[in-house]
């Protein structure tokens, strides 16, 4: 099975998080990137069904800064083929991206793309479902699990409230990987510069981006407290009658 | 034909030909603290590489339940390197084998991010010294010659009871009118618990960038809290290239003893036992044993005592060669923890202090205190928060 990943960098909520002076985006002077942990998941399941049934994987990214040492971990972990897009990229939705992941994608030929389901700046919509709608494939998300099956695939969907589905899908398709079936793998730093002097990293250049579709930010913000906890204080004796006598209140205590 | 794993051990461990002197007279299985839970302590390590018959050992986790504290090591009749070497070594296999506990390999991969095993951000390195009345200096920001280049490290950067330790340390050399100066944001993680977990290229990694930014200063010695720091700038560091001199602050502070002691004017009526680090002590024979004990001993009112276990028989922490991100690995194995043994033996010299001069003591001392119910008891503290007391107080 031929699986690409699209690896997504992310703002890294280490850092604090600043907003511009237009008041409605990050402000990026110091923002640092980092890989979306759930296409950490995507790639560990890509590399999973490689090594039980065979196949590549490729990975892609759009070149948004120090995305080098990703992409030679990656070929140290056991993928083929790295790909950086090239261009101009700060602050682009899932709308753009994924206008500038298609034409690449397009021309790779692959049975199955793997995406991390969900990323912490997604504000238009998970970048799976955008990519699946532009290739016109079917998508399934929050994924827990995949399995071939008669030159399909059978997967693992997770559903709240702890229901689990199994659904039969048509390749080519769109995954939106929640958890890989085992955690994401650790790789030793020798194998990686390693990967560094051996393996070569694709550039394509960018295309235009489209961001058409997208809701538009209007205002950026820290949550607001809409209401605040009540403290209770003074002598710990009296604390406890207090607290007796609101829990007696709501009906808590009898 | 292929060549055996033993072979392979022997020539890319370093001085690894001494394995080939093993008696398997056992005195390194009986002095580990984890032997009684490890299934292939060393001495049965060496025996399975003999027979050709590591695959079970791979297998087994045994291997995580080393903390690298150096025992082995230490009472090795045939000075075999088993805890920087073979154990390490064999952990290195371990790694590239994918088989790391989940908690060790976050620790590494934040090492890789951000330069600290904590994933803490590297902007906020020097953070723990805001507030203090005298600012502590950024090498970047100065333009001179120091005495001291103080490497602070990791859990003495961010950790925040030992920042504590951190800004007692700065009180000292600011009393002291040392010019000393820190690297702030330029410092990585010194290396030494990621490289005796097995992570040698990470290590490597480490010690270049670290090296190459203490390279741009001019400095007479490098001054450490952490006792990791300084045995791997003075055992390891050269092996990739840089040599610097490095002393444990404790080192630095007795040979300053007849500057310090009129400073220290405030009685501290406390018993008080000390912890050898096994880092500053057995490993690779720092054998730095007297200088802690000498600082105890000049601060006035203090009753020093000695546990049973001290100097090279000290007991281990549980912190080090990666076993501060072991310890729910190996609670689930053990049911025991070896910073609960000390404790408990802290109390049993009668010590109402235990004192410890290694940033993992602290917090794995203070939570043994609570997990064994004994807060009310014992008190752990740094030496160096002891001397400040002892100043400024």
């Amino acid at each position: 099975m031929d699986i690409v990943v699209p690896i997504k960098f992310v703002p890294d909520l280490v850092e604090e998080l600043e907003i511009d002076a237009s008041g409605a985006a990050l402000d990026r002077t110091f923002l640092r990137l980092i890989p979306n942990e759930q296409d950490d998941h995507a790639l560990e399941q890509a590399l999973l069904l490689k090594e039980r049934h065979g196949g590549t994987v490729t990975v892609l990214t759009l070149d948004t800064g120090d995305v080098d040492e990703t992409l030679f971990t990656a070929v140290a972990k056991g993928a083929d083929r790295v790909i950086k897009i090239t261009g101009d990229f700060a602050g682009l939705n899932n709308h753009a991206i994924a206008s500038l992941l298609h034409p690449v994608l397009q021309n790779l030929s692959f049975d199955l793309i793997l995406t991390g389901t969900q990323a912490v700046d997604d504000l238009d919509g998970s970048l799976g479902t955008l990519l699946a709608a532009r290739l016109d494939l079917p998508y399934v998300g929050y994924i827990t699990g995949v399995m071939p099956a008669d030159g399909n695939v059978v997967v693992r969907k997770e559903y709240p409230g702890g229901l689990i589905a199994e659904m039969a899908i048509r390749l080519p398709a769109v995954l939106g990987i929640q958890a890989a079936e085992k955690p994401p793998r650790y790789v030793v730093t020798s194998l990686v510069m390693q990967a560094m002097k051996t393996a070569r990293i694709e550039e394509i250049e960018a295309g235009q981006a489209d961001s058409r579709g997208a809701a538009g930010v209007a205002r950026m913000f820290r949550p607001e407290a809409a209401a605040h906890a009540e403290m209770i204080e003074g002598h710990p004796d009296q604390v406890a009658d207090a607290l007796v006598a609101l829990l007696k209140e709501r009906g808590l205590l009898s | 034909m292929s060549t055996s794993m033993y072979d392979t051990i022997l020539e890319t461990t370093p001085r690894g030909e001494r394995i080939k002197l093993c008696i398997q007279c056992g005195m390194c299985s009986g002095i580990c603290p984890h032997g009684f839970v490890m299934e292939y302590p060393p001495r049965l390590l060496i025996a399975a590489l003999r027979a050709d018959d590591v695959a079970p050992v791979f297998e087994s986790e045994t291997l995580w339940l080393c903390m690298s504290c150096f025992a082995c090591s230490q009472v090795c009749p045939a000075q075999i390197p088993l805890t920087s070497g073979l154990l390490a070594r064999l952990k290195a296999e371990m790694l590239l084998r994918g088989k790391v506990p989940a908690e060790l390999q976050s620790a590494l991969e934040n090492t890789r991010r951000y330069g600290n095993p904590l994933g803490e951000s590297p902007r906020k390195r020097a953070a723990w010294a805001m507030g203090l009345t005298t600012p502590v200096p950024i090498m970047a920001q100065l333009k001179e010659t120091v005495d001291v280049l103080w490497f602070v490290g990791d859990y003495a950067s961010y950790h925040p009871r030992v920042q504590s330790v951190s800004k007692a340390m700065a009180r000292i050399f600011q009393a002291l009118g040392v010019r000393f100066g820190i690297l702030g944001p330029e410092e990585n993680s010194d290396g030494d618990v990621q490289c005796l977990a097995g992570e040698r290229g990470l290590f490597e990694l480490l010690a270049q960038k670290n090296g190459r930014t203490l390279s741009k200063y001019r400095f007479k010695e490098i001054v450490t809290t952490d006792p990791h720091t300084y045995n791997v700038f003075k055992n390891e560091y050269p092996t990739v290239g840089f040599s610097f001199p490095v002393k444990h602050y404790t080192q630095f502070l007795a040979e300053r003893l007849t500057q310090l002691k009129p400073l220290l004017r405030h009685e501290q009526k406390y018993r008080v036992t000390y912890h050898d680090p096994c880092t500053l002590g057995r490993a690779n024979h720092n054998d730095v044993y007297e200088e802690p004990r000498q600082l105890l001993q000049a601060i006035p009112g203090l009753e020093f005592v000695e546990m049973p276990h001290n100097r090279a028989n000290t007991i281990c922490c549980g912190g080090g060669g990666g076993g501060n991100w072991l310890d729910g690995f190996t609670w689930e194995r053990a049911h025991t923890r070896t910073s609960e043994w000390r404790v408990k033996e802290a109390l049993g010299s009668g010590a109402q202090i235990l004192a410890v001069a290694c940033p993992y003591d602290m917090p794995r001392f203070e939570d043994a205190v609570k997990s064994t119910g004994q807060e009310k008891e014992l008190i752990v503290k740094d030496i160096a928060e002891l001397l400040t007391d002892a100043i400024f107080d």
